[in-house]
């Protein structure tokens, strides 16, 4: 057999060593959003109980937006919202929540206890949450003027989320 | 202070396994006989010193002592001593002990079992043996020592992974392991056969036992991972193509053609290159196995948490091992000359039909498995590719493997006869189409892949006999003389009878599988009953019980045919407060040709509950085919001619002195 | 009464294993607290992802054949919780939120394939168990053709160059001769 034919599997075999070597830097856990550039759907969620105020997707259009879907059995929530809340008293940006799976009740109580960042807030038995391609919570969105999906973080924003990833972005879709 | 004996003896197999990386190989180059005859006894002490450290391991685990942090991460005090004891290998850093401690027993079992070995080669392949221990002791005792201990001790440990409280479970590693690792011997033997630059028919009959005796450990250990999950996840599944079951199949696919490759280098002295390809290949596997499962680069339920550390740590062994091995191929390969000629039509032929198509279903999973993660590294973009890709690639290319597989051993060396071969096997194709018929009337019309299925379970279990039945000359010559000829086979001819039969039976089994299982989901209050594929099963009563380390909802019921009881069934539903986690305890009856499967699910709310109801036919042949596969390999395993060695240099001058020249 | 408040949460701890594990993060001097986090909510989720088919009853659709079809849109759909499950085999919410609405989809008159673009429009090509035929996937469809082809052709060429070897040179007039003699020789004794 030619030479360079036994040179094959130790080529084959480094090609694949480089891909692992480059496949551990990635997170597989993480994934992208089948939505970015797409336009929000289109939803109506009823408001907490005690409160008026709903959230639908006429509440985004026309300024860049936040969306942060939350739950008060969810442990990483409770984490990031000390994050939402000094970012909501900077006043730059609204935060919009979907309460997701979640009782009236609860969740009221929740906010009420940890404060409440949200411009709006609707609560969700889970089927807008599919049509977000939301899979677990907390999912923080950013949708711009037009009312399409800009970006999707997933897991709990830290202060250098926010810095470094969020308000860029926003500050761009603002001007 | 048996931890730190175990700790100190870690580092101890560690430093003498570096010395038997080094001393033997330099003597066997330099033919100095007291460096190589230092091989055995070190690859004997490093054997004592890892099973030290595991034992110690084991030893914490039993007396559940939870200053050892991985003790307290992994188990508790409320576990039955069963589950402590095989809680050593239920993470990460207790089962690279477990893996290690394989390393070192089939290194010592070439240090025992190779009389027949000519001294350098053993020293050469137990040299290379402690490269990889050295390589993974490393890998232990700096990112995943089980030895560490915790302050302040923890009352109580975390607890083990409800899932892995099981008794089928619980030695389902070990094989596993005895399998992945034992192939290293294999690769040993490749690496010093290169480094000599010699491969002849004596290297094919030693590197055969070892292969064998992986090869058999490690179908017992698949097929026990799969019958667990079939009992266990409670929806009757028994494969899903799980990246982590992916990366114990290929070693085993891989290490058959491996088996089959040998055969022709040992009988034709050909294919020596490919044969010792195949040899590091099948380890090569094992380790990116090893690597997928505990680096984090691909999510499966199975993996263990993962650290990048640790991955880069194991693709740089990765690298090493198999990138060196590779390197060693390319420059000594080609100066392998082989000698044996053959027409394509042969038995060699279809061998090497049998290696292409191995190959390639090897190469389909492997595939599979890393596409997702190469797509990602090249493209950015996420695809998934689960059972649906995997069964449609697979199967088809293992048809016309196992079509071949009744044929090949009617096939003769260098020049077979195609058509004589068909010709003796007409009893096989009419019992195949025979099977395909009466499935079809049977089964309904529809049922033509089920059909061919069994029909192909026929061919190759008539294929089987028959060959077998030409070789003891059965009705050709009169009984006794076949029964003498049946008594004298070689172990070597009834372990492949036993081997392809076995391969037969599992064909039946999956088809039954996937073709005829049947399903019934209900709401059921205790006094009702239902109706499953002509038996009734009726719920008593649910009730409240509790266990060692849980509380359980269990239902008793009875499982009737017409009026008559075939059995109790207890399916249970287990809760394990420490871990926060479930269980489901199915309960599953079988007469050995069908399942009964009877899950317990969740409570209505309104006085019923959830029940699931299989009926699996032909399933328990799935794991008695795989048993009867081992078996075979077992049987092989003890055929006398493994034991026969190289003549030695001394015998042939004297038996050359003794017969003067005629 | 299953945990229902640590399934489908990102990165979620438990108290007691947050205890060990942060002694455990700071004895094996693993700094990545992330890589813990995530550690401990795949481990959960082992705990949470494992047993049970776990189509409901209530789920089951009336009509036998939608029902039947509803199955094996299951079958090739992943489930993003556990990972390693379809929809049908998995016990999360968001399974069971799948396979409501895959149901919904076919009792509106959907298509298998409008029902699963459905979904994959949400999710992306992550979802299918069964990877699109798209030019990204390619050599993933291809790739066992072209392995076997591979083979094929370098164990044909493999024999060709062999048979070559077998056939001797023709014998010279002379050394026919000498053949003939020999074998003359050899009959008369």
């Amino acid at each position: 057999m030619r030479r360079w034919f036994y040179l094959l599997p130790i080529v084959v075999f480094g090609l694949m060593a480089a891909g692992f070597y480059v496949g551990l830097g990635i997170d597989s856990n993480v994934l992208p959003s089948a939505l970015i550039n797409e336009e929000a759907p289109t939803f109506d969620l009823p408001p907490l109980p005690g409160s008026d105020k709903g959230f639908s997707s006429a509440d985004l259009q026309g300024h860049v937006s936040l969306v942060n879907t939350f739950a008060s059995w969810c442990g990483p929530c409770r984490m990031e919202h000390p994050v939402l809340n000094a970012l909501a008293a900077r006043k730059q940006v609204p935060i919009y929540g979907i309460n997701y799976k979640d009782t009236g009740e609860a969740a009221n109580g929740w906010i009420k206890s940890l404060g409440d960042p949200y411009t709006r807030i609707g609560m969700d038995s889970g089927r807008v949450g599919i049509d977000w391609g939301v899979y677990g919570v907390p999912e923080t969105f950013i949708v711009d003027k037009t009312g399409h999906i800009r970006y999707k973080h997933v897991g709990p924003l830290s202060e250098a989320d926010i810095d470094d990833k969020i308000m860029p972005l926003v500050a761009k879709l603002q001007k | 202070m048996i931890d730190e004996i175990g700790h100190f003896a870690l580092v101890l197999a560690l430093c003498i396994a570096v010395i038997q990386a080094t001393v033997p190989l330099y003597g066997a180059a330099k033919g100095d006989g007291a460096l190589i005859a230092l091989a055995r006894p070190a690859a004997l002490a490093q054997f004592v010193f890892v099973a030290t450290a595991f034992f110690a391991l084991m030893h914490a685990y039993a007396t559940s002592d939870f200053s050892m942090l991985n003790v307290a991460a992994n188990s508790s005090s409320m576990k039955p001593l069963l589950y402590k004891i095989t809680g050593v290998w239920s993470n990460h850093e207790g089962s690279m002990v477990l893996w290690v401690f394989m390393l070192s027993l089939f290194g010592a079992a070439v240090a025992v079992f190779s009389n027949n070995l000519p001294p350098a080669l053993r020293a050469r392949v137990l040299a290379v043996q402690a490269m990889i221990g050295v390589g993974f002791l490393l890998f232990i005792l700096f990112t995943s020592n089980p030895f560490l201990r915790l302050f302040p001790v923890p009352v109580d440990g975390n607890g083990l992974n409800p899932i892995l409280e099981d008794r089928g479970l619980a030695f389902h590693p070990p094989c596993l392991y005895a399998g992945y690792v034992g192939f290293s011997i294999s690769f040993c033997f490749a690496i010093a056969a290169l480094i000599e630059g010699r491969v002849d028919p004596a290297w094919a009959r030693w590197v055969r036992p070892w292969t064998l005796a992986a090869w058999c450990a490690l179908t017992v250990g698949i097929a026990m991972g799969s019958w667990w999950s079939y009992y266990t996840l409670g929806w009757g599944g028994w494969w899903y193509w799980d990246p982590v079951e992916n990366a114990s199949f290929m070693p085993w696919i891989i290490g058959t053609a491996l088996l089959h490759s040998a055969i022709v280098v040992e009988k034709r002295d050909t294919l020596k290159a490919w044969t010792i390809l195949l040899a590091i290949l099948t380890f090569s596997l094992s380790l990116i196995g090893t690597f997928l499962v505990r680096s984090g680069v691909l999510t499966s339920v199975h993996a263990f948490a993962s650290d990048p550390r640790r991955g880069v740590f194991i693709l740089l062994l990765l690298g090493v091992a198999t990138g060196g091995a590779l390197l060693l191929f390319a420059i000594r390969a080609p100066s392998l000359q082989g000698g044996g000629l053959f027409a394509p039509i042969s038995r060699e032929g279809g061998l090497l039909l049998n290696n292409l198509l191995l190959t390639t279903a090897a190469a389909t999973v492997l595939l599979g498995t890393l596409y997702p993660l190469f797509l990602d590294v090249v493209s950015k973009q996420k695809v998934s590719v689960g059972p649906p890709f995997f069964n449609m690639t697979f199967v088809p290319i293992m048809i016309p493997l196992l079509i071949a597989m009744a044929v090949g051993p009617m096939m003769s060396w260098k020049r077979g006869d195609l058509w004589a071969a068909l010709q003796r096997l007409k009893l096989g194709f009419a019992i195949a189409a025979g099977a395909a018929v009466l499935t079809m009337i049977v089964m309904g019309f529809k049922s033509v892949g089920a059909a061919c299925g069994l029909a192909l379970a026929a061919w190759i279990l008539t294929a089987v006999i028959v060959e077998w039945a030409g070789r003891i000359r059965l009705f050709s010559e009169p009984l006794g003389s076949s029964f003498r000829r049946a008594v004298r086979l070689p172990r070597a001819a009834w372990g492949m009878s036993f081997a392809h039969a076995g391969m037969a039976i599992v064909v039946a089994g999956i088809t039954g599988s996937s073709a005829w299982t049947v399903e019934k989901i209900e709401n059921v209050k205790p006094g009702g009953s239902v109706e499953l594929a002509g038996y009734t099963i009726a719920l008593d009563a649910v009730k409240d019980v509790r266990g060692p380390d849980y509380i359980a909802t269990r239902a008793d019921m009875r499982l009737l045919k017409g009026d008559e009881l075939i059995a109790q069934m207890h399916p249970e539903k287990r809760f394990f407060p420490l871990e926060n986690g479930n269980q489901t305890d199915v309960a599953i009856r079988t007469n050995l040709l069908a399942d009964v499967y009877a899950v317990i699910g969740d409570a209505d709310g309104k006085g019923s509950y959830t029940l699931r109801l299989y009926y699996n036919p032909l399933v328990p042949l799935i794991w008695l085919g795989a048993a009867t596969m081992a078996f075979g390999g077992l049987v092989s395993l003890s055929d006398r001619r493994h034991r026969v060695g190289a003549p030695r240099r001394a015998r042939i001058v004297a038996a050359a002195a003794a017969q003067p020249a005629e | 009464m299953t945990p229902l408040s640590l399934r489908g949460a990102h990165g979620a701890t438990k108290q007691s294993r947050a205890a060990v594990k942060s002694i455990a993060t700071s004895l094996l001097r693993c700094a990545r607290k992330e890589v813990v986090k995530l550690a401990a909510c795949l481990a959960i989720l082992l705990g949470l992802c494992g047993p049970a088919h776990a189509v409901r009853p209530d789920e089951m659709l009336a009509d036998p054949v939608l029902e039947a079809r509803a199955r094996d849109i299951g079958k090739e759909l992943r489930c993003l919780v556990c990972r390693n499950q379809s929809i049908d085999d998995s016990e999360a919410d968001l399974a069971h939120d799948l396979r409501v609405l895959v149901r919904d989809r076919l009792k509106a008159g959907d298509t298998n394939r409008q029902a699963i673009d459905y979904i994959r429009a949400r999710y992306g090509d992550f979802v299918l168990l069964k990877p699109p035929f798209e030019v990204a996937t390619w050599l993933l469809w291809g790739g066992p053709a072209l392995v076997l082809l591979i083979g094929g052709l370098g164990i044909a060429r493999y024999l060709r160059r062999r048979s070559g070897l077998t056939d001797p040179p023709p014998l010279s007039p002379d050394e026919k001769r000498r053949l003939a003699d020999m074998l003359d020789t050899g009959a008369e004794r």
